[in-house]
């Protein structure tokens, strides 16, 4: 049986994971050049504990069950996760009435030991809190990862056990007979497939139009976030949330798993016809800004190292949609997934995999004998004690060659990204977090260019930083 | 592995302190993280440089070579392709190369790390991510070290040193240079290359303006820029969107210390590593000189306060040590200033930047009184305040005081 998840970011990549387990042609189709590369590589990176969604939601049916399976997830798939826990902070009364409520929906949702903290124990665990904080909601079982990583990992396992991934090709068409896909047309080629799982983002509404199916129109939900470098002496432990609104969770400040400051997002509404319209404003950045010193004040905008904006997929209901379709009887929707996406991904790939192609289509699928659920991540030199890194160096030494050296990324570790699949300086950089430190590549750019060059036998003028148009040098200076 | 004196980064400074070191009679190892010696010299295929120093004009290829002669000839140990990774308080470093990981025992460090760029990302400038956003020293190196083309019509933000030099550069490469952009309402920059490297080629300088928004879903399309007020706010309806597919920041260098940040005081003006007029940080027994400690306008500068380094550490190596001494301070219309103690060694020489662009001021330090003229931020003053000026003070305050 052939099977077609359409999209990879941190869902549709998760789903692939899923399958893989089962004896099946699986293919993974993107229309980016890597995978994790639109919702997935721009959010909050947050594992949400599970008590902001209203019960009875889907949302709430996945996200504190996602959350737990994050543990084994990131030990099987070796993805770092920290479970930082998170506040949601109240500066008065009326606030307090918002953490009791959201509080007992978190119950309700079973998520696990919730409290209400007071003034002193907060500012005892989060110094740089704001001081006219009265009380937060604590929340344990939060935490914080690197979505892209969650999704490489995904389909590195995915590919280790069968999996073909197609980057770089966009869904046109559909081929059907008798209602059913039998083919999938892309810019590029023709797949044929038995049933396809539409886990498209931001675009899975014009995936399901084109394939005929039921759909939730969607649109962007712009988010804007602001990134600080680390600074000596100062430090926030948790995830920290304002109280929320009837929009959206506010303005966060959060711990990134590489040691930096994420402050953000936004929530702005767009058109549905601006889903590639990824750009920062200086009013969006300006109101990031100013919500995050309120919360903790003495953050420090000199020390900003990155800009950016990313866009989630929002819908009227606000809620996932997710199901096989009624019209299209080899068709699965897996769609609107906003916050928390991320966090539900993995329950969310579980029930699509088991209760919905299993027991609700009655696909019969048997398990590989020999699936092997371990990934391992890229081999972090800059992070071994220097006894092992000498060890390592012996062995290889380009693993003694430090390229990128704010965040310590050796030569050894670029290479390893390239042979498992890096085409282009962001693939580099979100593999390896070279290029990601205080300088953005303003020492290693250059250097990766040249291993890129070396190691894909091509001229750097074919060399790309995320797509097919976005080239960095043209022709030689002189012949 | 064990020496006397330990010197990071092999450009203009570490070259010089590793001389000057071994001049001194002690054994010298010079380590730096780049295939060769050199550091950034090797880029600046410009002339201009040995004025001061060697009283002859060079290009930085040719300035750097007449130093990697002299490391040879001293027999200094230079290791390349060698990154420090840790720095104790004893002195004691661990090295990563690709030939393996080694542990160096030596009595006196030499910090001479350079300066990084300011990246596009530290601006917040609003707009897309494209590609074709270079730093001035990026687009630089894929020019005269890599023989690449970087595009083919660019804007230059900042009218910093490097910015200018590549507004030319680009310009006899055919690469269209529509204009470099100012926030400042003077230019950052030497004079002499306002002249040589943008009046003589015809690129406008618009001062007092910024880029607001930078647009292109893949390559960089088009920058927008902007009239600024005097707090450097852009002023509505000023905007002017120029073509362009190549953006080049030259918006300032920061000091590089990343490696003694938890180990040495820094001067939070000039985020650079506070010395003393020894060239002595705030912790033994580490020295330091060139870029890491103030951005300089000349590598010649950068040359004699690594040569003052080398010099004083070699001594330290052997057991002398040196007064504190006293602090020196920014007083009236002062931005920069280096060192920042004054060791009551000999002569002081201060290196100073005004905080703004005056026509006359007179420069005060205790008993010491000199006029200058045409004064800007964008031209380091180097001044000498005679030993006999400097007695009995707990204090030495540094002032511009404008006439």
């Amino acid at each position: 049986m052939k099977v077609t998840v359409i999209g990879a970011g941190v869902v549709g990549s998760l789903i692939a994971r899923e399958l893989s387990r089962y004896d099946l042609e699986l293919s993974i189709i993107e229309q980016n050049l890597d995978v994790g590369w639109a919702t997935t590589k721009a959010n909050s990176a947050i594992l949400h504990a599970g008590y902001d969604d209203p019960p009875n939601s889907v949302r709430s049916k996945f996200c504190s069950k996602g959350n737990s399976m994050y543990t084994r997830l990131s030990e099987e798939l070796d993805f770092e996760i920290k479970r930082t826990g998170s506040y949601v902070a109240a500066f008065n009364n009326e606030e307090l009435r918002t953490l009791k409520k959201l509080l007992k929906q978190g119950r309700i949702n079973n998520v696990p030991d919730l409290e209400i903290h007071e003034r002193e124990t907060l500012i005892q665990r989060e110094p740089e809190l704001n001081p006219d904080i009265q009380y937060g909601l604590w929340a344990p079982t939060a935490g914080i990862t690197e979505p892209w990583e969650v999704a490489i990992a995904a389909v590195e396992n995915a590919v280790a056990n069968g999996a073909r991934i197609i980057l770089g090709e966009k869904v046109v068409g559909f081929e059907k007979r008798r209602s059913k896909i039998t083919e999938i047309t892309t810019q590029k080629g023709v797949y044929k497939t038995d049933l396809v799982v539409n886990a498209g983002g931001i675009f899975a509404d014009d995936i399901a139009q084109l394939a005929g199916a039921e759909y939730v129109p969607l649109h962007p939900r712009r988010g804007e976030y602001i990134v600080l470098d680390r600074k000596p002496g100062f430090a926030v432990k948790t995830v920290i949330f304002p109280s929320p609104t009837a929009v959206s969770k506010g303005i966060l400040v959060v711990p990134t798993v590489n040691g930096e400051i994420l402050l953000g997002p936004t929530a702005v509404d767009l058109s549905s016809d601006m889903k590639n319209s990824t750009r920062t404003t200086k009013e969006g950045l300006n109101r990031v800004m100013r919500s995050a010193k309120f919360l903790v004040p003495s953050l420090d905008f000199s020390r900003v190292i990155k800009t950016f904006s990313g866009l989630r997929p929002e819908s009227p209901q606000k809620d996932f949609f997710i199901g096989a379709s009624k019209r299209v009887p080899n068709f699965i929707n897996v769609m609107a997934m906003r916050s928390p996406g991320l966090t539900a991904a993995p329950a969310v790939a579980e029930h699509v995999v088991e209760e919905i192609i299993q027991q609700k289509l009655k696909f019969k699928l048997s398990k590989k004998r020999d699936f092997n659920p371990k990934r391992s991540r890229i081999k972090r030199f800059g992070e071994l004690p220097p006894e092992q890194w000498r060890e390592a160096v012996r062995k290889d030494p380009a693993a003694g060659k430090l390229v990128c050296h704010c965040n310590k990324v050796t030569e050894a570790e670029i290479v390893e990204a390239i042979r498992r699949g890096a085409r282009t300086l962001d693939g580099v950089k979100f593999r390896t977090r070279a290029m990601f430190g205080r300088c953005q590549g303003g020492f290693c750019s250059i250097s990766i260019m040249k291993i890129l060059k070396r190691e894909l036998g091509i001229d750097m003028s074919r060399l790309r930083m995320k797509s097919q148009n976005s080239w960095i040098v043209s022709g030689k200076v002189r012949e | 592995m064990k020496t006397d004196v330990l010197v990071i980064g092999a450009g203009a400074a570490g070259m010089a302190a590793a001389i000057s070191a071994a001049r001194n009679n002690v054994r010298v190892v010079l380590v730096d993280r780049d295939e060769r010696t050199g550091g950034v010299l090797n880029q600046c295929i410009h002339s201009g440089f040995g004025l001061h120093y060697l009283k002859e004009e060079l290009t930085g290829p040719e300035y750097a070579e007449r130093f990697s002669s002299l490391l040879k000839e001293y027999e200094i140990d230079v290791v390349t392709e060698c990154c420090v990774h840790t720095i104790k308080p004893n002195g004691e470093a661990i090295l990563i190369s690709p030939s393996g990981v080694h542990e160096i025992v030596s009595k006196a460090i030499i910090c001479a790390t350079g300066a990084r760029e300011k990246p596009f990302g530290s601006l917040m400038i609003p707009g897309d991510r494209p590609s074709g956003i270079f730093t001035a020293g990026v687009a630089q190196r894929y020019l005269n070290i890599e023989n690449r083309l970087i595009g083919k019509r660019a804007l230059i933000l900042g009218s910093g040193d490097i910015g200018m030099i590549m507004a030319r550069r680009l310009t006899l490469e055919g690469v269209e240079v529509a204009c470099v952009v100012e926030r400042l309402p003077y230019p950052s920059g030497l004079l002499r290359n306002v002249i040589q490297c943008l009046e003589d080629f015809n690129i406008p300088l618009y001062l007092s303006s910024t880029v607001v928004e930078v647009r292109g879903k893949e390559r960089l399309e088009e920058v927008v820029v902007a009239k600024v007020d005097s707090e450097h706010k852009p002023i509505l309806g000023t905007e002017r969107t120029f073509k362009v597919d190549t953006l080049i920041l030259s918006v300032g260098l920061i000091p590089e210390t990343k490696l003694l940040e938890n180990v040495v005081k820094r001067d939070p003006s000039s985020e650079g590593i506070l010395c003393s007029s020894v060239a002595e940080s705030s912790a033994e027994p580490i020295f330091a000189a060139g870029n890491c400690t103030v951005i300089y306008d000349f590598a010649d500068y950068v040359t004699i306060e690594g040569e003052k380094a080398g010099k004083y550490a070699a001594l330290y190596a052997k057991g002398e040590r040196f007064d504190r001494g006293i602090p020196i301070t920014r007083g009236e219309n002062i931005g920069i200033l280096f060192p920042q103690r004054w060791a009551k060694d000999d002569d002081l020489i201060l290196y100073i930047r005004s905080a703004r662009p005056m026509r006359k001021a007179k420069l005060i330090v205790n008993s010491f009184e000199n006029t200058f003229e045409d004064i800007t931020p964008g031209e380091m003053m180097r001044v000498k305040v005679p030993y006999r000026h400097l007695a009995n003070c707990q204090e030495l305050i540094v002032s511009l005081r404008e006439e």
